[in-house]
């Protein structure tokens, strides 16, 4: 029974300690420090929420950056990847589909290669990025779908570039271009 | 392609995990010696308050039996209050989703699976658990049943170094040691700085947003940050989403995704520092990291060997199903890699989704019993246990009887050490025998053929290994899987500690033979060797007809172009 009481009683201390005061803690010290990122690093436009930085959108119009295939349909509720293994003829059947549908999509000569991550779909279903090769391809397609001057067609050029990223500290992780973040910048290209 | 860069980034994680071992080590070792430490000044009022509050005598030690009794005790108030907490949760405040009660068997699973270290989700976290479950139930257990694995290890420890006693130290204060001073600080530092790589830390309510395209999508909120870093602190791995580490929310950036891969292995790692200097010799404790690094090693070259081989199928090699663009291959298979090890089980990419030999391996290291580093606590005395059986077969081939560390190895410890190695092997070859023949277990799964069956066989091992990753596809939210699982976790969890503890027990009672000529020596490399050995021919054994008819034939029919 004395244990019992010990027990019960060391149960109490560390729920307080670690299932609340820790929580409160992380969150007060979140919220003053890095504000944006602990609600989300939610996008604004006008005072309505368009989305946030890291999670992906659908995206399948003309004039817009298509962003990753999504087993989920890039619903979070809740995330995740199609759990296929990669002898599942399913699997194989989409990843047919898709690569004919990048190339007409984009007007590709049917012999391009298409990156890896346009073929499959995400981990989480809300892969925010693409790769910058992923995105170059894009490019005509876009512009012609907007009616761009090559002027216009250029300065697209330079903003795919200037909004990739390089790996991490230079070696951590894949070079990538966030979908949303290019489309919001597309939208304000002149 | 594997590049320069994919080589220089596992280089980078290998040379922290190395360089921050002893570090780590020699901390934790002040800490559970009960020595002056970095957090004796701000935090030691708050260990002698907790006894004060508690009535616990910190100087008071206790037998084996009275230990286990303590633990067991303390696991079950543990398990029951999740168990309620999820039952009741659409009555509770914090519960900004309106979030429906979670049915029984949900329920009982999940709180078993925290309670064990497991953190199997056969849930999805956004759309089941409210945040007041989340914080108050598994944030709770995710630091307590990593202290627990600590706790059983210390005991164990004592047992080795001590001689003629059956006091195996305090259950109580190593609880509290564990969780005060090395658990929470470390978790709070990484918490905070997660937030500023991008995840989430607030209580607002799921988020509208209006899409570009003028389509609607709800955003979940929570206090992610301060659950994701003692999940991946404590070995323990169930996420606060249903994608789990793969999430931009839990993992936005290639830091913080390096950092979460390291926090996997890092008290692990650091734990065989600490067990050599209190067992009284670091070269014993360096051997057993060396063990465990090779064996990490040799799972990570064929891991990404499955990987980055060319693919008949689609023709191609470095396929990114279930992968997320910003980790890439290699980042993910490092992970895989690890999170198997490790009792851990978050995933960063889907294991349902890797090559078959990718899953193979993740499946072998779990199946093990995840001694490559293993659970907090847990890793080193499930390698305790090939040790004991290790010195006896060499003492066997000998004709010597067999020591550890001066102990002498008797009838008792080895048939404890089958116990605890039994345990394991009945859940994950019985359970998935049963459900790979009866349309309960059947009617889950995602995948057909070969790989249907891996989604089973993985399923078990992960519960019976108390590691929480999956062949995600496979619905596990059944009355049937919740079920078996469940109970294969707690055989694995308690088949392994309870014998474990009475081994503590036993040799604390023995005296220590002093080293001599004769001893046969368990810090250099011919033990190395053999006790890979056994690791590799007692599993190889066990597992291999199972492996056999799921991953290997799988890979094989792959490499023939062969889908299902």
């Amino acid at each position: 029974m004395k244990t019992f009481g010990i027990a019960l009683k060391i149960f109490l201390v560390f729920t307080i300690l670690t299932g609340i005061l820790y929580p409160l803690l992380v969150t007060g010290i979140a919220q003053v420090v890095f504000q944006h990122q602990a609600n989300g690093s939610l996008i604004l436009k006008d005072n309505k929420i368009i989305g946030s930085e890291l999670i992906g959108q659908q995206s399948d119009s003309t004039i817009y950056f298509t962003s990753r295939p999504s087993a989920i349909g890039n619903n979070p509720l809740p995330s995740g990847g199609s759990n296929l293994g990669l002898t599942s003829s399913k699997l194989k059947a989409m990843v047919v589909e898709r690569k004919s549908k990048f190339i007409t999509f984009n007007q590709l000569d049917k012999n391009v290669e298409v990156p890896s991550e346009m073929l499959f779909a995400s981990a989480s279903g809300l892969d925010p990025h693409i790769s910058p090769e992923a995105a170059q391809l894009q490019i005509n397609r876009i512009a012609t779908a907007r009616h761009f001057s090559n002027t216009q067609k250029e300065r697209l050029k330079i903003l795919v570039k200037k909004m990739s990223e390089t790996p991490q500290l230079t070696c951590l992780g894949e070079s990538r271009v966030n979908v949303l973040l290019l489309n919001v910048a597309l939208d304000k290209l002149k | 392609m594997f590049t320069t860069y994919d080589f220089l980034q596992i280089i980078i994680f290998l040379g922290l995990l190395i360089g921050l071992t002893p570090v780590l080590g020699n901390y934790m070792y002040k800490v559970f010696t009960g020595e002056k430490h970095l957090m004796s000044a701000p935090l030691g009022w708050l260990e002698r308050l907790t006894y004060k509050f508690v009535g616990v005598d910190a100087t008071e030690e206790t037998n084996w039996k009275t230990y286990t009794f303590g633990l067991l005790l303390f696991n079950l108030i543990g398990f029951v209050f999740v168990f309620l907490l999820q039952l009741t949760q659409a009555y509770l405040p914090l519960n900004p989703a309106h979030l429906p009660n979670v049915s029984w068997h949900s329920a009982f699973n999940t709180a078993v699976s925290f309670m064990t270290n497991t953190n199997w989700q056969g849930y999805g976290g956004e759309t089941t658990l409210s945040y007041l479950v989340q914080m108050l139930a598994l944030t709770v257990q995710n630091f307590v049943s990593a202290a627990t694995g600590i706790a059983v290890l210390l005991a164990l420890t004592k047992g080795l170094s001590r001689r003629t006693t059956d006091k195996l130290g305090n259950f109580w204060v190593d609880l509290t040691r564990s969780t005060l001073y090395v658990l929470l600080p470390l978790s709070i530092i990484f918490a905070v700085f997660l937030v500023g790589q991008g995840v989430i830390q607030n209580f607002d309510t799921y988020q509208t947003a209006h899409t570009l395209q003028g389509a609607q999508q709800v955003i979940p909120m929570g206090p992610v940050a301060s659950q994701e870093a003692i999940k991946q602190l404590g070995t323990n791995g169930g996420g606060f989403f249903n994608a789990n580490s793969a999430h931009p929310f839990e993992n936005p950036t290639p830091l913080s995704n390096l950092l979460e891969m390291l926090a996997i292995l890092l008290i692990p790692a650091g734990l065989t520092f600490t067990y050599g200097k209190m067992v009284g010799s670091k070269r014993q404790g360096w051997t057993i990291f060396i063990v465990m690094m090779i064996l990490l090693l040799g799972g990570l070259a064929i891991s990404l060997y499955g990987e980055y081989s060319a693919n008949p199928i689609f023709g191609h090699s470095a396929l990114m199903e279930g992968k997320e663009t910003r980790f890439g291959i290699t980042n993910s298979v490092l992970w895989s890699t690890s999170t198997s090890a490790a009792s851990n089980g978050s995933v960063n990419a889907m294991h349902d989704s890797l090559s078959p030999l990718a899953g193979m391996v993740a499946m072998i290291n779990i199946m093990l019993g995840e001694i490559v580093f293993g659970g907090v606590g847990a890793g080193i005395y499930g390698m305790v246990v090939f040790i004991i059986l290790t010195v006896f077969i060499a003492g066997l081939m000998v004709g010597r009887s067999p020591e550890y560390l001066g102990k002498k190895v008797e009838a008792f410890e080895v048939t404890m050490a089958i116990i605890a190695n039994l345990a394991t092997s009945f859940v994950i070859l019985l359970f998935t025998a049963w459900a790979a023949v009866s349309t309960l277990g059947l009617s889950s799964l995602n995948n057909v053929g070969p790989h249907g069956f891996s989604e089973i066989l993985y399923a078990f091992s992960s519960a019976a290994g108390n590691n929480g990753s999956a062949f995600a596809g496979l619905n596990a939210n059944t009355v049937f899987y919740n079920l078996l699982l469940g109970i294969g976790m707690l055989i694995g969890r308690f088949g392994v500690i309870i014998p474990i503890l009475a081994i503590a027990g036993n040799m604390a009672q023995k005296k220590i033979t002093p080293v001599s000529t004769g001893t046969f020596q368990t810090d250099n490399w011919l033990f190395v060797s053999l006790l890979i050995g056994v690791i590799i021919i007692v599993g190889g054994l066990t597992y291999f007809p199972a492996l056999s008819l799921g991953p290997i034939v799988e890979h094989l029919l792959m490499n023939h172009g062969i889908t299902f």
